[in-house]
C-alpha cells in the first residue's frame, strides 16, 4: 500500500457567500479549500452553483473572520430581548389603517 | 468535576429542547469526537463511493446516461466536500481526515467495497444504496449539530435525483430485452444483501445506539431503519417484476411489516474488517489520487504565496 | 455530405476530450479540482448532444445521437489528435486543456455567425462555457508553470509532448474549405495569429518554452488517429457493441 503524507501546507479554507438572484443579499453557502482567492471563486462556482444557485459570489478566507464567542452571547444578544420597542408590532394602531 | 456534570446536563437539555449546537458552543469532548468520527466517516463514504460508479462513466451505454452518471458522481464529490467542511468546524483539518482514511484509521460504508460488474449495477446502486442512504440522511437533517444538519439539508435536496435515476435505469432494463432483464436481476441479487447490511449490526450488537439517539445522530435503531427500507423497497421491486433474492421474505399481516431472512453476518464482518472484494483497491485508488496530486497542491500554494508577496511589494513601493 | 462531416469534427473534439476528462472523475488532486474538471467534461458532452441531435434529425430514418456517438469506427472520427492524447499526469491534462480551450473559444466566436443556423445556435450557447474553461485552464497554466521546480519541470515536459500537435487545430481539410466559402465553417486562418499570440503570452508568463519543438504528424481531421483512439472507443462503445439495438 502506498504512502500518504499530510502536506505541511494545506490549501486554506474560504467561506463562500452566494447571491442567489439580484435583489437578495449574499448568504453563507458553505466553505471550501483554495490556494488563493481567485481559485476560491472558481471552486465556489463549480461547487456551490452547479444548479444555477447564484449570480454573484463572495469569498473570504475563514481565518479573516472575526466572530463573537458563544460565551459572550449572553451579554451581546440578550439585552436586545427586552427591547421590544424596536419591533413594529410594539406599536398599537387601529386595524382599519392599512399599509403602515 | 461537579461543574462538568452541570455543564453536560445543561448541554443535554438544550438538545432535548430541539436547540442546535454550533461549533463554538461548549460541548462534551465525547460529543466532539463522536461527531468528527461520524461526519468524516460519512464524508469518506461519499468520496470512496465515487469509485464503483465512476468505474462505469467511460462505458455508459448512451449519452443521456453518461451525463446523468457524471453529474451524479460529481455530486458525491460535492457532498463529501460539504461534510468535510462540517467536520472541519470541530477543529480538525481535511488533510488530517484524509490521512485517517488513507492509513485505515477511519472507516467508510462497506457497500462500496463491492464491485460494479455490469451497467445494471449502476441502476442497483442508485436505487438500493442511495435509497438506504436517504433513509439515514433524512433523519440527519434534524440532528443536533448545526453544521452537520445543514450539510444534510443541502445533500438531501441534491440527492433526490440520484435514487430516481437509479430506479429509472432498473425500470428500463426490467422492461427491456431478456438479456437486460437478466442483467438487472443479477445486479439486484448481488446488491440486495449488502444494502441491508448498510444499516449496521443488529440492535443487540450495536452498543452506541443509545448515546446516538440522545444526541439525535440517530432517531431510530438500525433494525427499525432496516425494516423501513425493506418495507419501502419490496413493492418497488415487484412493480418492475424483479425478484428479491430472499426465500424467507413475506408480508406479515400481524406485524404490518415484511419478515425477511437472516443476513450473513460473517460476510458483514469480513468486509468491515477490510477483507471484502474491493477494500484494498478502493483505498489504494484514494491514496494514489492523493499522492499523485501532491505536487499539484504544493505548486498552487507556492504560486499563491509568490503572488501575495508580489502584491505586498507593489503596495510598499507605491 | 461535407457539412455532416464538419459537424462531426466539431462534436468529436468535444466528445473525445470530454471522454478523457471523464476518466478522471474521482481521481483529482483535490475534491474542488475533481468537481471542476467534471464540470468541463459535462459541458463538452452537452455540446456533443447538441451537435449530434441536430445531425440525427437531419439524417433522419433511424439515426440517433447515440448511433452517431457510439457506432462509428476509428477512421470515421474527425477529432484533432490533441484531444485524444492520454491523461499522463495533471500537467498534461492542463496543457492539453489550455491549448484546446483557447482554440475552442475563438472558433466558437466565429461560428456564432455561421450561415448554418443550428451550428450558430450551438456556438452561442457553448461559447460561454468555453470562456470559463479557458479561464480555468489558463489560471492553472500559470500556477503550475510558475509554482514549484517540480511543477515547472512537469509542465515543460507536457508542453514538449503536446505543443507539436497544436498546429493540427488549424489544419484545413478540403471539405472544410468548401464550407468556409459558403460561410458554414469557421475560417481558422483568421484566428491563427491571435491564437499563437495568446498561448505564447501565457507560456511566457508561466516560464514555459517551445524552443526547438517541431510539429508532429497529425491527421485526425482526416480520420487518421494515434493508437490511443482505438482504446478510447473500445471502452466508450463497449455497451452498444456488446448489446446491440437496445434501449438504455
Amino acid at each position: 500500500m502506498g504512502k500518504s503524507e499530510i502536506s505541511k501546507n494545506e490549501w486554506p479554507l474560504y467561506e463562500i457567500f452566494i447571491r442567489s438572484k439580484n435583489g437578495l443579499e449574499h448568504r453563507h453557502a458553505g466553505s471550501l479549500h483554495a490556494a488563493d482567492a481567485e481559485m476560491a471563486i472558481e471552486n465556489a462556482r463549480d461547487v456551490y452553483t452547479r444548479r444555477q444557485e447564484g449570480v454573484s459570489i463572495w469569498v473570504v478566507p475563514s481565518a479573516e473572520i472575526t466572530a463573537t464567542q458563544s460565551d459572550e452571547a449572553g451579554e451581546l444578544f440578550e439585552p436586545a430581548a427586552d427591547k421590544v420597542y424596536r419591533h413594529p408590532t410594539f406599536y398599537d394602531l387601529p386595524i382599519e389603517l392599512k399599509h403602515i | 468535576m461537579g461543574d462538568k456534570i452541570i455543564l453536560e446536563d445543561k448541554f443535554q437539555k438544550r438538545i432535548d429542547a430541539g436547540e442546535k449546537i454550533e461549533p463554538k458552543d461548549w460541548m462534551p469532548e465525547k460529543y466532539r469526537k463522536t461527531h468528527i468520527r461520524q461526519i468524516s466517516q460519512h464524508a469518506h463514504s461519499e468520496i470512496v463511493g465515487m469509485l464503483p460508479e465512476g468505474n462505469w462513466i467511460t462505458r455508459a451505454p448512451s449519452l443521456r446516461r453518461k451525463v446523468g452518471l457524471l453529474a451524479k458522481v460529481q455530486d458525491e464529490a460535492g457532498h463529501g466536500l460539504y461534510l468535510y467542511s462540517a467536520a472541519e468546524t470541530l477543529g480538525i483539518s481535511r488533510d488530517q481526515l484524509f490521512d485517517q482514511l488513507h492509513t485505515g484509521k477511519a472507516k467508510y460504508s462497506s457497500i462500496f467495497n463491492y464491485p460494479t460488474l455490469s451497467w445494471a449495477d449502476i441502476g442497483a446502486i442508485g436505487w438500493l444504496v442511495d435509497g438506504a442512504a436517504i433513509i439515514n440522511q433524512v433523519m440527519l437533517t434534524r440532528t443536533s449539530f448545526g453544521p452537520y444538519a445543514r450539510a444534510m439539508v443541502r445533500i438531501c435536496k441534491e440527492e433526490s435525483f440520484h435514487q430516481r435515476q437509479g430506479y429509472e435505469i432498473m425500470l428500463g432494463l426490467a422492461n427491456g430485452t431478456p438479456e437486460q432483464k437478466e442483467m438487472a436481476q443479477d445486479a439486484l441479487n448481488r446488491f440486495w444483501w449488502p444494502s441491508l447490511m448498510m444499516f449496521g449490526p443488529r440492535d443487540e450488537d450495536s452498543p452506541n445506539t443509545e448515546q446516538s439517539v440522545k444526541w439525535k445522530i440517530k432517531r431510530k435503531t438500525n433494525d427499525e431503519l432496516r425494516q423501513q427500507f425493506i418495507d419501502i423497497t419490496v413493492p418497488q421491486a415487484e412493480y418492475i417484476g424483479l425478484t428479491i433474492p430472499d426465500p424467507d421474505l413475506k408480508w406479515n399481516e400481524e406485524r404490518g411489516h415484511y419478515d425477511f431472512g437472516e443476513i450473513d453476518w460473517d460476510e458483514f464482518w469480513t468486509v468491515v474488517k477490510g477483507n471484502g472484494p474491493c477494500n484494498k483497491e478502493r483505498l489504494q485508488a484514494r491514496i494514489d489520487a492523493w499522492d499523485e496530486g501532491s505536487w499539484v497542491r504544493d505548486a498552487a500554494m507556492s504560486y499563491a504565496e509568490k503572488q501575495a508577496n508580489q502584491i505586498g511589494k507593489e503596495k510598499l513601493a507605491s | 455530405m461535407s457539412v455532416d462531416r464538419y459537424i462531426l469534427s466539431l462534436s468529436d473534439n468535444s466528445m473525445i476530450l470530454g471522454h478523457r476528462l471523464s476518466e478522471l472523475c474521482g481521481h483529482g488532486p483535490t475534491l474542488e479540482t475533481d468537481i471542476a474538471l467534471t464540470n468541463i467534461s459535462l459541458d463538452l458532452f452537452g455540446q456533443v448532444r447538441g451537435f449530434l441531435s441536430v445531425l440525427a434529425a437531419r439524417q433522419g430514418s433511424d439515426v440517433t445521437e447515440d448511433s452517431l456517438a457510439f457506432l462509428r469506427r476509428e477512421r470515421e472520427h474527425f477529432n484533432c489528435i490533441l484531444t485524444e492524447l492520454p491523461n499522463t499526469d495533471f500537467a498534461h491534462i492542463i496543457v492539453r486543456q489550455y491549448f484546446f480551450d483557447v482554440f475552442h473559444k475563438m472558433q466558437l466566436e466565429v461560428l456564432q455567425q455561421s450561415t448554418d443556423q443550428d451550428i450558430a445556435a450551438i456556438a452561442v450557447k457553448s461559447l460561454k462555457e468555453a470562456k470559463y474553461h479557458e479561464r480555468f485552464s489558463q489560471s492553472w497554466m500559470l500556477r503550475l508553470g510558475d509554482g514549484t521546480e517540480v511543477s515547472h519541470a512537469k509542465m515543460q515536459v507536457a508542453v514538449n509532448t503536446l505543443y507539436p500537435y497544436v498546429h493540427e487545430l488549424f489544419d484545413l481539410t478540403e471539405w472544410e474549405k468548401e464550407l468556409i466559402e459558403s460561410g458554414v465553417a469557421a475560417d481558422t486562418e483568421t484566428i491563427k495569429e491571435e491564437y499563437y499570440r495568446l498561448i505564447h503570452q501565457t507560456l511566457a508568463q508561466a516560464n514555459l518554452s517551445t524552443d526547438g519543438l517541431s510539429n508532429r504528424y497529425a491527421k485526425g481531421k482526416h480520420g487518421m488517429h494515434t493508437e490511443n483512439l482505438g482504446f478510447i472507443l473500445a471502452e466508450f462503445q463497449y455497451m452498444q457493441r456488446a448489446y446491440p439495438q437496445m434501449e438504455w
